[in-house]
This record gives C-alpha cells, structure tokens and sequence, in this order.
C-alpha cells in the first residue's frame, strides 16, 4: 500500500479545554437559573457522551435526553419480521451489524440465523452489491439508517444493481421525528443538539422552519468530545438568554444546504411515507419508501406473496411494561423503567433501547449509569 | 446514529479513492461527496462512501474556535460576579 | 455476584464468545452438580501438587474463520492458547502438548502441511514439544474445515492465579491492545481494510518467565485477555479479588492500524480478543524492575502500566478518560461491526 503519513488524526480531544468549555457549560446553566432539558436525536452522540466519560461531568441541572436517534431501535418489529420470514423462505438476508441483535416480536435475525437461516453481516452497500454479483442466487438487502445511510442505499440503486438484488428499506428520515417530540404535549424539551453527520447530507437549514415554528433552538454538532462540549453550551447560553435559533457547531462537516448531490439521489430513490417507529408513535413522513421506478428491486413488492402468508408472530411478555417509546421521546430515562436492569438487559432484552449498541437503556447498562 | 470517520484521500480511480485513516486504508466510492475531490483531500466516510470533503481550512477554523470558547471570559457571563474556573468541573 | 442464568434452550454463537453468557453455560450446564468443580474450571488451568512444584494442566479447543489470517494461523494459535494458559498459571516450564485435530472430509492437505508446519514452529519457540496426536475426520459439512484441540502439561514452582490482585497493584500489559480481534474481524467479514492490522498470536512463556524472575511474589495476579478482551479479563480478575481497578485511556498501548480500524468498525478494542498478551497485577515497588525485565524481551518491547487496583466496589472497572470516568462492561457475543 501506499506510504502515507498525515500531520494528525482529526480529533479534538484536548482534556484542559475540554474542562475550560465544561466550566463555561455550568455558568450557562447556573445564569438559566433551573433546570434545563435538551435533548439530542444521534445515537453517536450517546455512544461519544459515554465513551468520553461526558455525562458525569455535567453540571447537575442540565439533563440530557437521547431522542429518537437510533435507527435501530425504532426499526418497527413487523419490519424485522418481515426480514426474518423472508430468510426462513431460503433466502439470503444480508444486513449491517448493528441490526442482527434486535428482536422482533419472536426472534432476532441473529436468533433466525442460530435456527438455520441464512443472515450475513455487511459493513457498507458496496459490499452488499459485491455479494449479489458473485452469487447468482436471490439476495435480500435489509436497509437501515437514517438519511446518512440512506444516501449509500441510494447510490447503490442509482448504479444499476444486479436483478437478483432485492432491498427491504427500513430507512429513516430524522427531522420528522424531531416535529413530533416538538408537538409531544408534556415534553420538557428546550432545544435539540442535531446530529452532525445526518446534518451534513441535510445541511443545517432544514432546521429554520423547525425553529421558527416550535421556537426551540437547535444547535448542530459532532461528535468529538469537544465538539459535543460546545454545542452544548451554545444550546444553553441560547436557553438562557431566551433565544431560538438555528447554530451550526461542526462546520467542518456541517454546511447550510448540505450535500446536494446525496439530497438529488435521496430524491430520486424514495418517497416519503407515514410510518411507525417502535416504541414512539406513527411518524407523518417518517420512513423512506422505494419509489415506483425502483419496484423491480423493491422486496416488498418483489416478496409481496410470501410476506403476506408469513405467520404473524406473538408478542414477547411483558413487553408492555417497557418504556422504551417514553425514553426515545425523551419523557422517561432508562432508570425510569421498572424492567432495566432486572428483566431487561443486554443478554435478554425486552425493549429496543436495550438491544442496540446505540440503544439509550444499552449504553446506560453498559457504562454502570442508573444502575443500583 | 451514523458512524462518520474522518479519513485522508491517498489515491483514486475515478469513482473510487482509497483513503488512509491513520493505519488502514480502505476503498471509499467518491461519487455522492458534495464537491470534486483530489488525492490529498481529507474525507468524511459513512459506510463505505464520502459524504463530504473537509476542507483544511475549515479544520484551522475548528482549532480556533475551541480555543476562542475555551479562553473567553466567564466574567461577563456570570451571574454571581467573578467565576473560579479551578472549582468548575 | 449476580449468577448469570440460561435463558436459552440452544446453543447460541455468543455462548462460545468468553464473556457472561459463556460462564453461564459453563456454570449451569458443566458444573452443575459437580462437586467442587467450581474453583477447578474457573482459571486457565489446574494445578496438582507434585512434591515442592505443581503440575499445571490446560486444555483449548480452537475454531477460527480464516484457518489463516494475518500475523497468524490455527496451527499458531492452537499451541500459543495452551501455553498462555500454562503461562498465566505461573507454568512457564512445558513438558509436553497433545494436539487432537478433526478434518472434514475434502480438506486439502498442502493447507493441514502449513498448519502443521506453523504448529512445529510455534512449539520450538515455546519449547514446547508436540508429543501425542489423534486425527479424526468427519463427512463434508459435518464440521467446517479443521477444529483443533490442544492439551498443555507445565510444571510451575508457584502457581500464580487470576484472583490474586491487591490493593494499589499497578495492571501491567505487555504490548499493544486489540491487534488479533480486528484482524481477524477483518478478513472475516471482507472489510477490505489495508495495512499493517495484524494478529499479535504468540506464546508468551519466556515473556512470562522473564517478568517472573524479576518480580518473584511480587507478581500477584496474571490473566491473558483472549475472547472478551482486555475489558472481560480485568472485570474477571477484579470480581474474584473483590477489588476495582481504574485504567487510564492515556496509557492505553495501542498500533495505529488497530486505533483505525476500531474508529472505522465502531468497536471498542478493549473489549476485542489478544492472543500474544497478558494482563498482570505487580506490586508497585517492584513495577520498575518487571517493567524493565518485560521490556527486555522481544514480545514485551511495550509494555506498560494502564491502571492501578483500587477501593471500589468489587469487580468495577473503571477507565479513566481525561474528561471523566466511564465504568466498562463486558459485553455478550462477539463484537460486531457497526454502522450508527
């Protein structure tokens, strides 16, 4: 391979400033004189919290809520059903790591795969076409992710794929999420920490007429400690000064309009539709569907009769107790749920928060939070 | 929610770049990053595509700006006079 | 300790992968009304008096997908695994290693002469000879490739078990972490990465040997970090000591290919197998002359403190971050690639 050796890594982890914008993040809060709730829709952003050990070292009136911002863990169960019955039928199921634990309603496609089913892991849509070329045999396409993700979708169906290739979308467009916890009638929310990688396909404007309409600020950031640490304070210093606009604090990645040419092939790829997200609620334009011109690839019309005779599958017990939908809207935290930590855990998980590495109830368990 | 690493374009083949991340190296389509790109270029890659091409200025700019955030002073931001940075968290 | 129950009624993948839900298989399934067992199957190996020393006996059985993959091969590894094990019990001396292989039925064999040749390799430098065999073969598709299955005799003067961190002990680590869990992650599931990612697969009995010379008693505790990484060893040593134990990010050895291709993976290399390393427990004034000694040897040219024993409750892990302290988990199953 090529010889290459770069001046630095692109990290921003510098500990002293790190503690110098921490100091400034406590005197924003202490000047809003209460309690102030944001929240932010990334599960990156959890996972960058917890990774860089950020959450403790808030200041103690400053809650931080993970929104609806793991595409994994709002992928509805039928979706995964779905997937699962059409592995049971022979075919070859192939989908992206982060997906493979995630329980439907009986089973994971992990658990299909432990019965016999043939489920293969993929690390990019790349792969996915790679692996339908060299076999001659039907390749289902489990797509997730949001409009980060969907882009990858997009593109590999803009590339002319081959015909045995058909792709399942479970994609997910973020920003419609974030007008129903605005509307959500006893949220808490005072403004939104954006996620900063979705943002730079989408471009920081789309959030104008989100804050012009709910008059909550949303600041856009990354997910460097640092980067996460300031976009936190511009949040609280616009809370506490009562203003509500649109910031971007990642504008190494992040630009107004975004990236236009995956914006043109979202466009062209999918159509929005109504759609439900696990555990939160039917989302008005939540979910990207294959447009007509793809139907040829699409598994929900090309598998249309076997998906409709699959048996439907029964409901796990005590699935009802969870609160997994309040968590992701951001009224509950894990700790707030009878199940976490007892009945619900990593190993066997009721919930879809718990099941993801991104899920908020995984990621608490995992880093010792709410436990005891 | 998506996994976005930051790496540096060492060659490319019209719609493929291999890009370095700091020890490995590893193939990228090029074709839905925002702006034209050359070998050099540093890159943001999501699941095997570049999404968005980093301008080094812009990391520049980055760099000032947490310095600028972490030097300002509290003074004028606090509610109760002086602050005493070395008892904040 | 909460005990870990069986939730399953079959074998699942994760059972295999060294962390809660193997010990729970073993616990409910293995030990199950055996009497005493407990203390027996729950270290690296067991040890028998045998007039002023001890015998140490271990077994491994070894199952990898790619049969070889950079820096290593399941002959490598099949003879290192037992010797590591040997090693972690203070048996730095091998008097001899059985090795059982099963071949399914089409195996070519110029690809069984290169794992053999790979196993001779690996035991001259443990000096640890080969002396028993048993070759099976099953139908095609009854067993996918080669499964091997190596025993280990050694001879210790002091049996050095995984429970025996003190108070204020520095945790030691002999090298680079993560190195073999994403190279072999890599090839497995065709993530076309490049460069120098590569397996750290070796026996460390000399290494072991050497940070025992010059430790003595000094030494309390040592563990390899295989499956479940260096997240699950610690966590295990820390639970059976009844202490906590605080590592510091700063000082975590890592190379740069295993640096990147944890970011670009989405996975935490301290929670992803080793097979060329060992974690120790050292008492902090004998630190400098073990570190000294471990530096000294080709397999220990980094080796380093990255943390300390502390009072905390018993069997947390704590990593210390710079920007605060996160606790660390061991996690179920192999770890996966991820995407968000």
């Amino acid at each position: 391979m090529t010889e290459v050796r770069t001046q630095r890594r692109l990290e921003f982890r510098d500990v002293a400033q790190g503690k110098a914008l921490g100091a400034r993040l406590a005197h924003a809060v202490e000047r809003a004189g209460r309690v102030v709730t944001l929240m932010h829709v990334c599960g990156s952003h959890e996972q960058a919290m917890a990774r860089y050990g950020l959450r403790p070292s808030f200041p103690k009136d400053l809650h931080v809520q993970m929104g609806p911002g793991c595409p994994v863990c709002v992928t509805d169960a039928p979706e995964i059903d779905a997937c699962i019955a059409l592995a049971a039928k022979g075919l070859r199921v192939l989908t992206y790591g982060d997906m493979l634990r995630v329980p439907g309603r009986a089973m994971s496609l992990d658990g299909a795969r432990a019965a016999g089913a043939r489920v293969d892991v993929v690390y990019g849509a790349t792969q996915v076409v790679q692996i339908a070329r060299r076999t001659k045999e039907p390749v289902v396409f489990f797509a997730t992710g949001f409009e980060t993700t969907a882009v990858a979708t997009a593109a590999l169906l803009l590339d002319d794929p081959p015909d045995n290739l058909a792709v399942f979308s479970a994609h997910k467009w973020v920003p419609a999420a974030m007008e129903v916890v605005a509307e959500t009638p006893d949220s808490r929310i005072e403004g939104f920490l954006a996620a900063g990688h979705a943002a730079t396909i989408t471009g920081f404007g789309i959030f104008e007429s989100f804050v012009a309409r709910h008059r909550l600020p949303v600041v856009v950031g990354g997910f460097e400690p640092l980067d996460i640490l300031s976009a936190l304070v511009l949040l609280v210093e616009q809370v506490a000064a009562g203003e509500a606009k649109v910031e971007n604090a990642f504008p190494r990645c992040v630009t107004r309009e975004g990236n236009r040419r995956a914006l043109a092939a979202l466009e062209r790829v999918f159509d929005m539709a109504d759609g439900e997200w696990r555990g939160i609620a039917r989302i008005p334009s939540g979910n990207l569907r294959l447009r007509p011109e793809f139907a040829r690839w699409d598994a929900t019309v090309r598998y249309a009769a076997e998906l409709a005779a699959a048996p439907p599958f029964e409901e796990r017990a005590n699935a009802s107790d969870c609160v997994c939908g309040k968590i992701m809207s951001g009224i509950a935290q894990p700790d707030d749920c009878a199940l976490f930590g007892k009945a619900c855990l990593p190993a066997a998980p009721v919930g879809a928060c718990m099941v993801s590495s991104e899920g908020a109830c995984r990621i608490w368990h995992e880093h010792g939070l709410g436990l005891r | 929610m998506c996994l976005g690493v930051p790496g540096r374009i060492v060659s490319m083949d019209d719609m493929v770049g291999v890009v370095d991340f700091w020890g490995v190296q590893r193939e990228v389509a090029l074709h839905i990053v925002d702006e034209p790109v050359k070998v050099g270029d540093y890159v943001l890659v999501h699941v095997g595509f570049a999404i968005r091409r980093i301008p080094e200025e812009d990391i520049a700019s980055t760099l000032e700006f947490f310095e600028q955030m972490a030097d300002e002073d509290l003074e004028g931001l606090s509610p109760k006079g002086p602050p005493k940075p070395e008892e904040t968290p | 300790m909460i005990k870990p129950t069986l939730l399953e009624d079959v074998i699942h993948m994760k059972h295999g992968a060294g962390g809660r839900a193997m010990r729970a298989l073993i616990e409910g399934v293995f030990l199950e009304g055996v009497e005493g067992g407990e203390a027996a199957l729950m270290d690296d190996g067991a040890a028998i008096p045998f007039g002023d020393q001890w015998l140490v006996v271990t077994t491994d059985a070894h199952v990898i997908k790619p049969i070889f993959f950079p820096g290593g091969d399941i002959g490598r590894l099949a003879v290192s695994g037992v010797v590591n094990d040997l090693a972690m019990m203070g048996a730095t001396e091998v008097l001899a290693l059985t090795s059982s292989v099963i071949l399914e039925e089409g195996f070519p064999i110029e690809l069984l002469r290169r794992v053999k040749a790979s196993m001779h390799a690996t035991s001259r430098e443990a000096s640890a000879p080969v002396l028993t065999g048993d070759t099976k073969v099953m139908g095609r598709g009854e067993v996918d490739g080669i499964v091997m299955s190596t025993s280990g005799l050694g001879v210790a003067r002091r049996v050095v078990r995984d429970a025996g961190l003190k108070l204020g002990d520095a945790i030691v680590i002999n090298g680079t972490i993560g190195d073999h869990g994403l190279a072999v992650m890599s090839v497995r599931h065709a993530l076309g990465l490049e460069g120098a990612l590569c397996s750290d697969v070796a026996p460390l009995n000399g290494l072991v040997r050497a940070a025992l010379e010059a430790g003595g008693e000094a030494v309390h505790a040592m563990k390899d970090p295989t499956r479940g990484g260096v997240t699950s060893a610690l966590a295990e040593m820390a639970e059976k000591a009844g202490v906590s134990v605080v590592l510091d990010e700063s000082t975590l050895p890592m190379s740069d290919a295993a640096r990147a291709a944890a970011d670009l993976l989405g996975v935490d290399p301290l929670g992803v197998a080793n097979e060329g390393k060992a974690l120790f427990g050292v008492a902090p004034d004998a630190l400098d002359r073990v570190l000294a000694a471990m530096r000294a040897h080709p397999l220990g040219a980094r080796a380093t403190c990255i943390g300390k024993v502390v009072d905390g409750a018993r069997g947390t892990l704590l990593l210390d971050t710079g920007f605060g302290h996160r606790r660390l988990f061991e996690r179920d199953g192999e770890p996966l690639p991820r995407i968000c």
